[in-house]
């Protein structure tokens, strides 16, 4: 993806920044809003070079919508796994099956790769150990049958895929590129 | 309001139970991860004491907290690993 | 404005569930991986419930409105970081040489670093 114009950095900078403002002081008063649009001014033209790298097209109302629609479903993936560590955590038997997984991931951007990453981590059963060009190394509380089963890596891989980034990457795949 | 010391009795038992693995955990890395959970827990209870008190200046407090505890977190895991 | 009080309360009772859940994973589970897997995720999801609870119950009590926005903050911070220090305990559990569980069925990453260790004294060796 190539780099954006300057100008594109510099105003996408100054919204998410004033954004930003407007939420950690939580209010509407004209001289607040003032001095919050004055500093994002500011930060943003030291720092709209290293920031950001495709400026204006990151607000596309597509990547938007999707981004809006990843957060529902997102805190659903959550609160279903948490149940279902909940349910390994007071089990007496405490059945658990660890390993160290391998999957693939067909993001590409940096921003991506964090996010998708972030998204494993805190869906739990699932740890995001090292990150190595387009491979994921992910501790897993109870590795199924179908991966444990695999006859070769690249089968390993294709079905840890499918049960760990596939869910993530549609969405992702859209916001970040 | 008298449910709010159900909660606070609550996260008192959590914080007591992690302050166990931090005493007991046999590697560095158990006692670091007990002191993580302590500081998520803590700032949860910053943010109930906002309520508390009606003050909703604290809620800022609990913030900076979280930030701080994030930055010492990060640091001693970088430490551990060699890498600092 | 009642409701409002009661969806938080509801909530914050449950992330306080939640904190005491990652505790006692913290105690039951087995090794520094299978510890880091329970509490820490848990512990998030405790504190989403506890700290927008409380913003909704604020309102709820006749506060004014900035307290949900600037309790969302908060929730949003922690969500943001709280899995990049995951990430970082663990990787350093790793690097460090704890051993995984007796118990465990696979271990990629072993193979991985072996495989790079092996492509490194090929390049040397050349």
């Amino acid at each position: 993806m190539e780099e954006a114009s300057r100008a594109s950095k510099f105003v996408y900078m100054v919204i998410v920044l004033f954004v930003i403002w407007l939420f950690l002081t939580a209010s509407l008063d004209p001289q607040e809003l003032l001095i919050g649009f004055v500093f994002s001014v500011i930060v943003a033209a030291l720092t709209h070079d290293v920031a950001t790298k495709a400026g204006l097209r990151n607000l596309h109302p597509k990547r938007v919508a999707y981004a809006i629609a990843y957060i529902p479903y997102f805190l659903w993936a959550m609160i279903m796994a948490n149940l279902d560590v909940a349910y390994r955590v007071l089990h007496p038997k405490r059945p658990i099956r660890p390993g160290i997984v391998k999957c693939r991931t067909v993001l590409n951007s940096d921003t991506g790769k964090l996010s998708l990453a972030n998204s494993i981590t805190l869906t739990p059963g699932t740890i995001t150990l090292d990150v190595d060009g387009d491979e994921y190394f992910i501790h897993w509380i109870w590795v199924p049958d179908e991966v444990l089963n695999a006859k070769d890596d690249s089968e390993h891989v294709e079905r840890a895929s499918e049960n760990i980034t596939k869910p993530f990457e549609k969405f992702l795949k859209v916001i970040f590129g | 309001m008298i449910g709010i010391n159900v909660y606070l009795a609550l996260i008192a038992i959590a914080t007591l139970l992690s302050t166990y693995r931090v005493f007991r955990g046999p590697t560095t890395v158990d006692r670091l991860v007990a002191v993580d959970i302590m500081t998520t827990i803590t700032t949860g209870l910053m943010v109930l004491f906002a309520l508390y008190y009606g003050r909703m200046i604290y809620i800022s407090v609990a913030l900076v907290y979280a930030i701080l505890a994030f930055g010492g977190v990060i640091a001693f895991a970088r430490y551990l690993e060699g890498g600092l | 404005m009642n409701l409002l009080s009661a969806i938080g309360e509801i909530l914050v009772l449950i992330g306080t569930f939640f904190y005491f859940l990652s505790a006692l994973g913290l105690i039951r589970m087995p090794d520094v991986y299978n510890r880091m897997q329970t509490s820490t995720k848990s512990a998030t999801l405790g504190s989403l419930g506890v700290i927008v609870g409380t913003g909704l119950w604020a309102v709820g009590r006749g506060y004014s409105p900035a307290w949900i926005v600037q309790t969302i903050t908060v929730a949003t911070f922690l969500l943001l970081t709280n899995p990049i220090s995951a990430h970082a305990l663990i990787r350093a559990a790793y690097k460090r040489g704890i051993p995984l569980w007796h118990g465990s069925v696979v271990d990629k990453y072993a193979e991985h670093l072996a495989q790079k260790e092996n492509a490194e004294s090929e390049e040397v060796s050349e």
